[in-house]
C-alpha cells in the first residue's frame, strides 16, 4: 500500500496558525487543533516506516472472520442429512431430492447434502477448504433467540457487557502504527465485539460528507462525553483509514449483490492491508423461518453463499491464512410446524471456511432423528460444542495462548479446544 | 427558563420547538397530556384507513404482481403511515403521548417486512388508543389485530386435534405463543416451560382473520381450533374463543408482567439501568390501578429521579431525529423525508429485525458510524435553516441543560449552519 509520508507534528502546527490559534480544550493535554488532528487519523503512526517491520514481527498474519447469523438458521434444512433414515419423513416437503437429481442437494461424500443455494460454499468443500459441523449448540439450551444471541456473543454463562472475540482480541499485542486487530464491519457494533479492547468499526457507505474540520469540532465538543465522544472518534480516524484504503470503492453500494455481499467486500479489502484489522466480524439476519421456509431460506442461504465468495475473492492471496465462522444461535424443530416452517429448536450447523481450514469434511458426532434420539422429543441432539470451535480456532489458528483463551469463555475449563481445525 | 421545562419536554416527549410555550407547571403539564384525547396523524387524501380498504389494494397487487407488474400499493401504504406518524411526533406540542406510543409500538413490535399493508394500521387502531388506557385492552386489542396475526404466524397455526388439523394434517405454529410469553407479558422469570409455550399456543389456535369478506378483520376459526382444556401457568382454560381472551387477561394481570412492564418503562423514561425503587413505584402503580396505563404514566411522571439533570439516556435515531426536527422547526414535508433519513441512521420505521424490538441501552446506539451519520445527516437539514441564530435557538431548546462548550462553540462557529449543526450535535442534544 502507498502512502504518504507525513509528518503529523508538523500537520498539526500547520492547522493551528491557519485556523488562528487554539481555543479552549475542554481539559485534555493536547492543544485543541492538535487533538482535532489526531482524531482525524493524521497522527504519525499511520505513515511511520517501521510499522510493517513490527507487522512482519507480529505472532502472525492469520485472519479470523465470524459471521452471525442471526434468528435460528435451520441446520437441518443448509445441510440435509439424506442419509438419516428417519430424515424424509420427518421432514416431509422440506426434503429435498436427493444428489444427482433436479434441484437436488450437492452432496457432501454420501450421507450429508448441501442446500442449492451454497453453491458457493460446496466448492470450498471439494476444495479442502470448508468444514461442516452438525448438530452443533452452544452452552444454552434456551429457545430464546434474544437469550441465545446475548450468550453466543458473549461467552459465559450469563450475558455479559462484553463479547468472547473482543476479549479474545486482547491477547493480540498492539502493532506499532497499525490499526487495531478487530474490525466490526456494519452499522451496528454487535456484543460479540464490544468490550474493553479498541474495536474498529466501518460501514460501506455513499453520501457526501460534512467538511474535515466541522467534523472535527464535533468530535472536539463530544470529546469527554464517555458515550458519544469516543464513538465519533473512533467512527472518524476508521473512516480516514478506509478511505485511504478503499478509495472510491468506499462507496461500494449495498444494491450490488445485497448488504450482506458489501459487508463481506468491505471486510475482506481491509483485512487484507499489512497495517489492517486481522480480526473482523459481521451478520446476517434473516433465519427465524416459522413458516414457508422452503421459499423463505432461499434469499439469506444465497446472501450467505455470494458473503463468502466475495470475501474469498476480496481476501486475495490472504484467503490462504483465513478461517472464517459461521454461527448462530440455535437450530429448529426437527419436525415441520403446521406451517410449513420450523420452530426454535436446539441442535444445528456452524460452517467454518478458508484457505487455512483442514476442510472437505462433515464433522462431529451424528446423533441421529430416531425418536428416542432427539433432543426433548423435538430437537436435533447436540453432540458438538461451538465454544470448543471457536477456543480451537483461537488457539490454534490466531495462536493465542491458553490464559487468553480461558479469558475469551470464562467457566468453560471442561470443553477442551478442538484440534486440527486448521492447517498448520 | 427552569430545567424542569427542558426536561419535561426531552425526557417525556421529542424535544422542545423554539416556538414552544414555557408550562407554568411542568409536570402539571404532563399528567395534562396523560388525560387528553389522542390526537390522529394525518393521513393523504384517499389513503386506504380501514383495514376492508388496505386489504382490497393488498388483494389488487397480488393480481398486479401475477401479471408481473410489481405491488404498486405496498410501499405507498406504509410509507405514508410511517411519513404521518413521524409528523405527528416532529409537531405536536404536547409529546408525552407521542412518546408513549412510540414505547408501546415497540413493546409489540410487528416487523413491516413482513406486514407492509398493515403495520400502520396496527399502530393506528390497536396502539394508539390504549397508551393510557388498560393494559389487557391494548394486550387483547394487539394479538386479534391481523398484523401480529400473521407476523407471527398465528394466522395460520392449526390445532392438530381440530377438524382442520385431522382433515389437513396441518399443525400448530407456537411462534406468537413464544412471544407473548416471552416479550409481551410475563417473561421467562415466570418460569413458564416448554409445555406452557404449547398449551398457550393450543389456547390461541383458530384466532386469525378475514382478509377478504366480512369482518374484514379479526376471525375465530372454529374448525381450527385445538378442542379441550388447556392448562397454562397452572391455571386452566375453557376450550374455544373465551379461552384465549381469558388467557390474556390472566397474563396482563400477572404480577411478572407489570414487573416486566415497569422495569421496560422505567429504563425508557428514566436511565438504563433504572434505579429499583423508580421500578417498584411503577409497578405499584400497576398493580393498583388494575394495570392502568395511564396510572402508569402519571407514576413516570412522579419519580423524584425523572428530574434530574443532567439527563442520561441517549436518543435512539427515531428520537433523535424528530428532536432536530422539532429544534430546527422543519416543515412537515421534511418531517415526512424521515422515513429514509431513519433507514440511514439504522432505526428505519417499525423494521426492528426481531419481535423484541429496538433496545433501549445507549451502548446499543452508539456504534461510531451510526454517530458520525448523524452528523452527516444534521449538517445537511441545517442547511435550510441557515438565518436562524444558533445561541438563541439553544437556548430556545436547551435552555440551562445548554453547556458554556456548545454556546463557545457555536458562538465560533464559521458559519449559522455550521453553528447549529455544532449545538444539534453536542453531546447534551444527543441526550433525552
Amino acid at each position: 500500500m502507498v502512502r504518504p509520508r507525513r509528518d503529523a507534528e508538523a500537520a498539526g502546527a500547520g492547522q493551528a496558525r491557519g485556523a488562528g490559534g487554539p481555543g479552549p480544550a475542554g481539559g485534555a493535554h493536547l492543544p485543541a487543533l492538535g487533538r482535532r488532528a489526531a482524531l482525524l487519523g493524521l497522527s504519525a503512526a499511520l505513515a511511520l516506516p517501521q510499522a510493517r517491520v513490527a507487522f512482519a514481527q507480529a505472532p502472525g498474519d492469520a485472519r479470523l472472520v465470524v459471521v452471525l447469523l442471526r434468528g435460528g438458521m435451520d441446520g437441518l434444512h443448509a445441510v440435509q442429512p439424506y442419509g438419516d433414515a428417519a430424515f424424509a419423513g420427518l421432514r416431509g416437503p422440506l426434503a429435498l431430492p436427493q444428489p444427482g437429481q433436479e434441484g437436488g442437494l450437492l452432496d457432501l461424500g454420501g450421507h450429508f447434502g448441501l442446500h442449492p443455494r451454497l453453491a458457493a460454499l460446496h466448492a470450498m468443500f471439494g476444495a479442502g477448504e470448508a468444514t461442516i459441523v452438525h448438530a452443533v449448540a452452544g452452552h444454552w439450551r434456551t429457545r430464546s433467540h434474544f437469550d441465545a444471541q446475548d450468550l453466543l456473543e458473549s461467552g459465559a454463562d450469563q450475558r455479559l457487557s462484553s463479547g468472547w472475540l473482543n476479549r479474545a482480541l486482547a491477547a493480540i499485542p498492539a502493532r506499532q502504527g497499525a490499526q487495531p486487530a478487530g474490525l466490526s464491519v456494519g452499522t451496528d457494533m454487535p456484543l460479540l465485539m464490544r468490550g474493553a479492547t479498541p474495536v474498529g468499526n466501518f460501514a460501506p457507505r455513499g453520501s457526501a460528507t460534512p467538511p474535515p474540520d466541522l467534523f472535527a469540532r464535533v468530535a472536539e465538543l463530544n470529546a469527554a462525553d464517555p458515550v458519544t465522544g469516543p464513538a465519533i472518534a473512533e467512527g472518524l480516524r476508521v473512516r480516514g483509514y478506509a478511505t485511504g484504503t478503499l478509495g472510491e470503492d468506499a462507496a461500494i453500494r449495498p444494491a450490488q449483490g445485497g448488504a450482506f455481499r458489501a459487508l463481506a467486500l468491505a471486510a475482506g479489502r481491509l483485512l487484507s492491508q499489512p497495517d489492517g484489522p486481522r480480526v473482523a466480524a459481521f451478520e446476517l439476519s434473516g433465519w427465524d423461518t416459522h413458516a414457508q421456509q422452503a421459499n423463505r431460506l432461499n434469499a439469506p442461504l444465497s446472501q450467505l453463499d455470494e458473503g463468502l465468495a466475495a470475501l474469498k475473492e476480496s481476501l486475495g492471496t490472504h484467503w490462504r491464512r483465513t478461517a472464517v465462522l459461521v454461527v448462530t444461535e440455535f437450530g429448529r424443530t426437527v419436525r415441520v410446524n403446521g406451517t410449513a416452517g420450523t420452530d426454535h429448536g436446539t441442535g444445528g450447523v456452524a460452517f467454518l471456511v478458508g484457505g487455512a481450514v483442514a476442510g472437505g469434511r462433515v464433522a462431529g458426532t451424528w446423533p441421529g432423528l430416531a425418536e428416542a434420539q432427539l433432543f426433548q422429543g423435538r430437537d436435533l441432539a447436540p453432540t458438538s460444542d461451538l465454544r470448543s470451535l471457536a477456543k480451537g480456532l483461537l488457539r490454534d489458528h490466531l495462536r493465542l495462548p491458553g490464559p487468553a483463551v480461558a479469558r475469551a469463555f470464562p467457566g468453560s475449563e471442561a470443553v477442551a479446544p478442538q484440534g486440527g481445525l486448521v492447517r498448520v | 427558563m427552569q430545567p424542569a421545562t427542558v426536561i419535561a419536554a426531552a425526557r417525556f416527549g421529542f424535544g422542545r420547538r423554539p416556538q414552544d410555550p414555557e408550562p407554568a407547571d411542568p409536570r402539571a403539564w404532563l399528567a395534562g397530556q396523560v388525560a387528553a384525547p389522542a390526537p390522529a396523524p394525518a393521513l393523504p387524501e384517499g389513503h386506504p384507513a380501514t383495514l376492508r380498504e388496505i386489504f382490497a389494494l393488498q388483494a389488487e397487487d397480488n393480481e398486479t404482481m401475477r401479471a408481473g407488474q410489481g405491488r404498486p400499493h405496498q410501499q405507498r401504504i406504509w410509507r405514508a403511515e410511517a411519513a404521518a406518524h413521524l409528523a405527528l411526533a416532529a409537531t405536536e406540542e404536547a409529546g408525552f403521548r407521542e412518546r408513549l406510543v412510540h414505547f408501546w409500538a415497540n413493546h409489540f413490535t410487528v416487523g413491516r417486512q413482513k406486514v407492509p399493508y398493515t403495520v400502520g394500521h396496527f399502530i393506528r387502531d390497536a396502539i394508539r388508543p390504549h397508551v393510557t388506557g388498560r393494559f389487557e385492552a391494548m394486550l387483547l386489542a394487539v394479538i386479534r389485530h391481523p398484523a401480529m396475526l400473521a407476523y407471527l404466524d398465528n394466522a395460520t397455526s392449526i390445532g392438530p386435534d381440530s377438524r382442520a388439523g385431522q382433515r389437513s394434517g396441518r399443525g400448530l405454529n407456537e411462534n406468537l405463543a413464544r412471544e407473548i410469553l416471552e416479550l409481551h407479558t410475563v417473561t421467562p422469570a415466570a418460569g413458564y416451560t416448554q409445555a406452557d409455550v404449547g398449551a398457550l399456543a393450543r389456547i390461541i389456535t383458530g384466532w386469525s382473520f378475514a382478509p377478504q369478506r366480512e369482518p374484514f378483520g379479526f376471525l375465530f376459526r372454529p374448525a381450527a381450533h385445538e378442542p379441550g382444556e388447556k392448562r397454562l401457568l397452572g391455571r386452566t382454560f375453557p376450550e374455544g374463543e373465551a379461552g384465549g381472551v381469558e388467557a390474556l387477561a390472566f397474563l396482563a394481570r400477572h404480577p411478572a408482567t407489570q414487573r416486566h412492564l415497569a422495569t421496560k418503562l422505567a429504563r425508557h423514561f428514566v436511565a438504563d439501568t433504572p434505579p429499583p425503587i423508580a421500578v417498584r413505584r411503577i409497578e405499584a402503580a400497576l398493580r393498583d390501578s388494575g394495570g392502568d396505563l395511564g396510572a402508569a404514566a402519571r407514576a413516570l411522571v412522579a419519580l423524584p429521579e425523572a428530574w434530574d439533570p443532567p439527563l442520561s439516556k441517549l436518543r435512539p435515531p427515531t428520537d433523535y431525529v424528530l428532536a432536530v426536527l422539532r429544534a430546527l422547526a422543519a416543515p412537515p414535508a421534511v418531517a415526512e423525508r424521515a422515513v429514509g433519513t431513519l433507514q440511514y441512521l439504522g432505526q428505519p420505521v417499525w423494521n426492528a429485525r426481531a419481535p423484541i424490538g429496538w433496545p433501549d441501552a445507549a451502548a446499543e446506539w452508539a456504534s461510531p458510524e451510526a454517530m458520525l451519520r448523524r452528523v452527516e445527516w444534521a449538517n445537511g437539514l441545517a442547511a435550510r435553516g441557515a438565518e436562524r441564530d444558533a445561541a438563541g435557538l439553544a437556548e430556545a431548546v436547551l435552555g440551562p441543560l445548554a453547556r458554556p462548550e456548545t454556546l463557545r462553540a457555536a458562538a465560533r462557529a464559521g458559519s449559522a449552519r455550521e453553528a447549529l449543526t455544532l449545538v444539534v450535535t453536542s453531546p447534551e442534544f444527543h441526550r433525552r
